[in-house]
């Protein structure tokens, strides 16, 4: 009877220093969830979404307190994605889509105020006070955060015309009138 | 000469439709009126120009630089003057524009200074260099970059140097037509490449329906007194892909991971070989190419085409009929619909047929895949194309790499096989450009994430020190507070007259930092309007009169009432324009 206890006692002693080496050795740091729904956001940074960001956004989604279709630059295939990954129903974009665009600072009328350099979220856009600003285009995620600032109104939004480097082969669409 | 063959698995044996265009030799096509340079012709980097509008350029004249390694310069394919640097539509199935020297030909074809040099005195590097600078590119039709493939793998030795000359495309001549007129620079060409590459075998391999290329090429060999072997192939498309020739050459097949120079094999088109020793041994970069023209065409023929040369003013050459309901470049089996004729010939052009209902019947309908797996059977690189099709079909992206839609050379011959006329190639090229696609976006994303992280953590640090130092400030002030007091003033007048003087400095300073911001202000409402349109642009000349009276008329009369100092200072173009 005490030799069985002992061993119960022993094999509990084993088993939880075991499971208490193994949470410290392999703790996992973050929230994976969080991660894998960030992966799917686009990285715009531009707050549509009513977060600061798209981390936030991702952790909101993960605690269960945002919708999965408030993100308009990820457009219908992210809300897609995010209810394949979080088992949710696929709903309609809050917002209307856009097509992806380019903010383009009028170099003419930019006083040099850094207002939009304070705003850019992925530091796209270079200039120094009272000189002359512009946007670095391969790395602008179009996400219009500088737009309200420029006191002169000199940022437009435009959207990215195709072009040899992003044209795509057509999904092949078989005319039904050549058929009859 | 015997030698082992071996077979690649797949393949079709389709109509090749050669003869036609081999019956005349090779013509030179006449100068056109204007010639539209695109500057990114090969892949990699795209040049920069190095010319301006209006400036005179020779014949051989760089006019795009290579930029990074993989890139290849651009020239001017003959005098004349450079008219503009514009976009002009692509030869691309898109028919985008791209951007284009365009020369006007001043009739002379004056050359620049050529410098022929001899690749046996110069360090491998610097032969590589001139390569690149004289744009020798892959002429296959892949465009890519020779120099680039001319470094041999360190761990390997380079065992062969396979010379492609195979041209596996049905109607497409033009390798044949070269070997055949110009065996003997083919083969002073291949010594320089096997000296980069250090190759130990030349293996020269030409489909066997093209015995005068073979016997041309071996007459050359013999009389150059070379070691190469000149190899017939048995016909059978696509026979002319690198990686099937060198399977049929030297029985190693290339695996989808790794390139052909680490198996000790590098391969070359035959034009391509031809363009690296005119560019070394003539000083003469790539300027031309040989361009099959063929299909409903009255006179079919291969032409020597300047680069840049609108396709319309070649298919002109060849008097297309009029039945004719659409040009191809390339072949028919991976070539694609030529959307604008205006397009320029470039160095991707080997071949432009004229295509017609009856040459190339309308395809019937598309039906149902039954999985009858002939696509399977016929495919080089071993792969499922009907399963391909599914996932490519269904968006389903993951799964079509998971069945390595990446080895696809899109050589077409599922598609030709397919009894239920699926067209199976553009749905593979479909789901490889939404591919490469997201893959773009996936990067961009990521460096958007890392450059956001990096601001936040700059903006948090950069709040730090500044809490830091406005407490180390105030700090200092409270510990001044704290000895102030116990200093006795020495003298009642100095720090009086001092404080004062300071409070003085400061209220200027503050004035001054005030006119400052106005000033500013000013300039910012001043620059503001002048970029923007004022109603008064854009008038009749009437109109124009009238405010200019007006304006006269306005001009005088603050001066006469004022007239005093402060109407002196204000000069008159900011008086107007604060009225």
């Amino acid at each position: 009877m005490i030799t069985a206890l002992a061993i119960m006692a022993l094999g509990a002693v084993v088993l939880g220093a075991a499971l208490g080496y193994a949470s410290i050795r392999f703790k996992v740091e973050g929230d994976p969830l969080v991660e894998k729904i960030e992966a799917i956001l686009p990285q715009t940074q531009c707050g549509q979404c009513g977060y600061p960001g798209c981390k936030p956004y991702a952790s909101a989604i993960s605690a269960g307190e945002a919708e999965i279709n408030l993100c308009p630059p990820g457009g219908m295939d992210g809300v897609r994605k995010l209810a394949d990954l979080l088992g949710r129903e696929v709903k309609p974009l809050e917002a209307e889509e856009k097509p992806k665009q380019l903010a383009i600072i009028d170099e003419q009328t930019c006083i040099g105020c850094t207002l939009c350099i304070q705003a850019c979220p992925v530091d796209a856009i270079v200039g120094a006070a009272k000189q002359m600003h512009t946007v670095i285009e391969p790395l602008c995620t179009g996400c219009e955060l500088c737009v309200k600032p420029c006191p002169v109104e000199c940022i437009s939004m435009q959207p990215i015309a195709e072009n040899l480097d992003n044209w795509k082969w057509k999904y092949p669409v078989f005319e039904i009138k050549r058929a009859a | 000469m015997l030698a082992q063959l071996f077979r690649f698995r797949g393949g079709v044996k389709p109509e090749t439709n050669k003869t036609i265009s081999v019956q005349e030799p090779i013509a030179q096509a006449p100068l056109p009126a204007r010639l539209f340079v695109p500057l990114h012709q090969s892949i990699g980097g795209a040049p920069n120009p190095l010319v301006e509008v209006g400036e005179k350029v020779r014949k051989g004249q760089l006019i795009g630089g290579a930029d990074g390694w993989v890139s290849a310069a651009v020239h001017a394919p003959t005098s004349g003057r450079v008219l503009a640097i514009e976009p002009h539509v692509a030869a691309h199935p898109s028919g985008l524009p791209t951007l284009c020297v365009v020369i006007e030909p001043d009739g002379r074809d004056e050359w620049i200074e050529r410098r022929a040099v001899d690749h046996r005195s110069l360090a491998p590097e610097r032969v590589r260099e001139l390569l690149r600078d004289a744009g020798v590119v892959g002429l296959g039709g892949a465009a890519f970059p020779s120099h680039a493939k001319l470094t041999p793998a360190r761990a390997v030795a380079m065992e062969h140097l396979v010379i492609n000359g195979a041209e596996c495309e049905p109607f497409m001549t033009c390798d044949d037509m070269l070997m055949r007129e110009r065996a003997e620079e083919i083969v002073r060409g291949i010594a320089i490449f096997r000296d980069l590459l250090a190759a130990r075998e030349v293996l020269i391999g030409i489909e066997d329906n093209k015995p005068e290329a073979i016997a041309a090429m071996q007459a050359a060999v013999l009389r150059l007194a070379e070691d190469y072997r000149v190899v017939g192939v048995p016909t059978r498309y696509p026979a002319g892909g690198a990686k099937q020739l060198i399977r049929v050459l030297t029985g190693k097949e290339v695996p989808a991971s790794k390139r052909s120079t680490e198996l000790g094999v590098q391969c070359f088109n035959v034009a391509t070989v031809y363009t690296a020793y005119r560019a070394l041994a003539c000083g003469e970069p790539v300027l031309s190419r040989i361009v099959t023209l063929t299909g409903n065409v009255e006179r079919p023929r291969n032409w020597e085409v300047r680069l840049g040369t609108p396709m319309r003013e070649v298919v002109a050459l060849g008097a297309a009929r009029a039945d004719s309901s659409g040009f191809l470049m390339g072949g028919p089996m991976m070539g694609f619909e030529i959307p604008d004729l205006d397009a320029p010939v470039v160095k991707a052009t080997n071949c432009i047929i004229a295509a017609s209902p009856g040459l190339f019947p309308p395809p019937p309908p598309e039906m149902p895949c039954i999985r009858c797996g002939a696509c399977a059977e016929v495919c080089p690189h071993e792969l499922q194309p009907f399963e391909l099709y599914w996932f490519s079909r269904a968006r389903n992206f993951g799964k079509t790499q998971e069945y390595y839609i990446f080895d696809c050379i899109e050589c077409g011959c599922c598609s030709y096989v397919c009894p239920s006329h699926i067209p199976l190639v553009q749905y593979f090229r479909f789901a490889k450009s939404e591919i490469w696609a997201r893959e773009r976006e996936k990067q961009a994303a990521d460096a958007a994430k890392e450059r956001f992280e990096l601001r936040n953590a700059r903006a948090e640090r950069e709040q730090a020190e500044k809490a830091e130092r406005l407490a180390r400030a105030a700090s200092a002030r409270t510990s001044e507070k704290k000895v102030a007091p116990e200093r006795p003033p020495a003298v009642d007048g100095p720090p009086a007259a001092a404080a004062s003087e300071a409070a003085a400095t400061a209220s200027d300073a503050e004035a001054i930092r005030k006119a400052a911001i106005a000033a500013a202000m000013e300039r910012a409402r001043a620059q503001r309007e002048s970029a923007q349109p004022r109603n008064t642009d854009g008038l009749s000349t009437g109109q124009q009169r009238e405010i200019a009276a007006v304006e006269a008329r306005r001009a005088v009369l603050p001066a006469t009432p004022a007239g005093g100092p402060g109407a002196d200072s204000v000069p008159p173009a900011a008086s107007q324009r604060d009225e």
